[in-house]
């Protein structure tokens, strides 16, 4: 059950390696802090279990930010009523959003394309618009779902006194804010890559896949495809509510606004510039979305002023001028454009990118040799090789 | 109307189908029997491919049922009818554009083994030896293992057509359905495809065939039947077919030289 073929093997072995040595390689842009470092994890988790849905099915879902709001919600009632354990908080969180999404897909699924899309949106609007008004004694409303000193705690309460101060989550002792926090999510984001990397090379992988390809074809095979496709809602789902559950975790509060379809929308942004399809691209789109948000947008002129201080005085007044509504509050024009560019251009997002260079690059070392390297890959597997 | 005899596999009992005012279909009646190959022939717009998609499950039909050995398939879903041993070859090819030519024979493969849905959600494909070396076989046997690892969308249309014979052929049928599996093809290509199917008639199973070109139609099949404007107007052996005047009249244009 844990083996995996080889390419994926090393796959996972630098992904692990990327992201947990991420506080030392992101310090040189000014992204080393545990806050954003969390979120850089989170947001990745999520984007890896979108990506099963949209990345394999090709089913376009615009409700996702639905099930990120519940597996948060669920999380800080578990914070509430149970315990400050982070993992019996992700256990109710992908208990809650698997069911929600259970419910959701079953209605959405019975359409495909537009109207699925459609579907998804309405249901997490919905749910939005609920949480504000009649789900509010769930919700909390506007005010947001907090912890309080008079919370129950049932199980936290029997081993310990009831303190002075608001609890914060903690693992057996280890508090989940600070860096701490960030490889708790970091653990929990390799064990979602390791588990979308068997998925997609599994028969139930493939089956998806087929869907995407030719769902008419896949009818006629003799697969039923909406159980397939149903599995993969509520197991994408279920990596949408961990990741609201990690956000709960990391900073115990839950809000409304997490559900909106901006949220959702962004999902779909930070999938389709990294790279449909592809493990890592969503991931690396979600980290460039988010330190766009967080670092980008702090930029003002006198960082300009200091990053272009080798022009001479009036050019760099000049480009400081242009370049200033490119950062700041106009961090999304930089976003849009940088999205529109790859969408025109690469179709595959960055991970077309970088397959283009790469191959560039060996066509140009060795054009005999590319052959080689290409060719095991192009053979039938012998039924003697192993994966390891 | 015919009698379905014992070793009758398929029947097609009295379908008919109505598009509007339109009669795809009236009173087909059909009995097809078990290791021969049965091929429809008839002008444009005769109701061929409608009578596939009855048989299939992709229409319903408007009147009657089709049964496979006892059992009715009308209401069913194709995915249903596939999985009770009916495969079929379209007129364009149907493949999975995206996935390499091994993926697109080895899903059928799955779908054979493991039924119409599985939850194979931790399984390595890789470690399905068996289903790898079955579709490897028949990969080789139809002369498409130069591009075992290509997308299967690259490929020409004659090697598509090819592949999803294939894609058929790997869940053993126990009849396959050919939508003018040579339409369009070069007089090369066409015979080799006619020594494919003939190798495949030795096993036993079950094939219905519509085809436009006579020469196909009369180097494999056991028994024709004419279809014209949605009704059967002639059956019997390629030379009984040949020689009836009706025939003549409503498809042959004359006489068939």
């Amino acid at each position: 059950m844990f083996s995996i073929p080889k390419k994926d093997a090393i796959t996972f072995l630098l992904f692990a390696l990327v992201v947990l040595t991420m506080p030392i390689w992101l310090s040189p842009f000014g992204a080393s802090y545990p806050g954003l470092l969390q979120k850089f994890a989170i947001y990745a988790l999520l984007a890896v279990g979108y990506n099963i849905l949209f990345g394999l099915t090709g089913y376009l879902s615009f409700g996702h930010a639905a099930f990120l709001g519940v597996g948060s919600y669920a999380a800080v009632w578990s914070f509430k009523l149970l315990s400050m354990n982070p993992i019996l908080a992700l256990a109710c969180a992908m208990i809650f959003s698997g069911i929600f999404a259970l419910a959701i897909g079953y209605v959405s699924l019975r359409r495909s394309g537009i109207y699925f899309s459609i579907l998804t949106l309405a249901f997490a609007q919905m749910s939005y618009k609920l949480a504000y008004s009649v789900l509010s004694p769930i919700t909390h409303g506007e005010n947001g779902l907090q912890l309080t000193l008079q919370d129950p705690r049932t199980i936290d309460l029997m081993f310990m006194e009831r303190g002075v101060s608001l609890p914060t989550s903690s693992l057996f002792g280890i508090p989940m804010n600070g860096y701490e926090g960030f490889y708790f999510c970091a653990v929990i984001l390799l064990i979602g890559f390791f588990i979308a990397q068997k998925i997609a090379s599994s028969p139930f992988g493939m089956m998806l896949k087929g869907i995407k390809s030719n769902e008419d074809r896949m009818n006629y095979t003799g697969f039923n495809t909406k159980p397939y496709m149903l599995t993969a809602f509520v197991i994408s789902g279920m990596y949408a509510g961990i990741a609201g559950g990690l956000l709960a975790v990391t900073d115990p509060l839950a809000g409304a606004e997490r559900m909106q379809w901006t949220a959702s929308g962004e999902l779909v942004l930070m999938t389709i510039l990294g790279g449909v399809g592809t493990l890592v691209g969503p991931v690396i789109g979600a980290w460039i979305i988010k330190y766009f948000e967080n670092i980008f947008s702090a930029w003002n002129e006198s960082i300009l002023h200091n990053f272009f201080a080798f022009l001479p005085d009036n050019i760099e007044g000049f480009v400081v001028l242009i370049s200033s509504k490119f950062v700041g509050e106009g961090w999304h024009l930089t976003l849009g454009s940088m999205f529109v560019l790859v969408v025109v251009f690469l179709p595959g997002g960055i991970m077309e990118g970088v397959r283009r260079i790469s191959s560039w690059f060996l066509r140009r070392k060795d054009p005999t040799k590319d052959q080689e390297v290409v060719d095991p890959e192009n053979m039938p597997k012998p039924s003697s090789e192993k994966g390891e | 109307m015919v009698e379905s005899s014992h070793n009758t596999v398929l029947h097609v009992a009295d379908v008919h189908k109505t598009f509007g005012g339109l009669h795809a279909l009236a009173d087909v009646d059909l009995a097809f029997e078990e290791g021969t190959t049965h091929a429809i022939i008839g002008p444009n717009g005769a109701g061929k491919s409608t009578l596939l998609n009855v048989i299939v499950g992709k229409l319903p039909p408007t009147r009657g049922t089709v049964v496979l050995d006892g059992e009715v398939l009308t209401g069913k879903s194709p995915y249903e009818i596939n999985q009770m041993g009916i495969a079929r070859v379209f007129q364009t090819p149907e493949i999975f554009p995206e996935l390499s030519v091994f993926d697109n024979v080895m899903a059928p493969a799955f779908a054979k083994r493991d039924g119409a849905f599985s939850m194979n959600l931790f399984k390595s494909i890789e470690s399905e030896k068996d289903i790898a070396r079955e579709a490897e076989e028949i990969i080789v046997d139809f002369g498409l293992d130069a591009m075992i690892h290509t997308h299967a969308g690259a490929l020409s249309r004659g090697h598509k057509r090819r592949l999803e014979l294939a894609m058929c052929l790997i869940q053993k049928p126990r009849i396959l359905l050919l939508d003018e599996p040579t339409a369009g093809m070069s007089r090369h290509d066409t015979n080799t495809t006619i020594e494919l199917l003939k190798k495949i008639k030795s096993s036993g199973m079950t094939k219905v065939i519509i085809e436009h070109d006579m020469h196909v139609v009369f180097s494999l099949a056991d028994e024709v039947s004419v279809l014209a404007q949605g009704r059967i107007i002639a059956e019997g052996t390629p030379d009984e077919v040949r020689g009836d005047p009706k025939v003549q009249e409503a498809y042959l244009g004359g006489t068939y030289e």
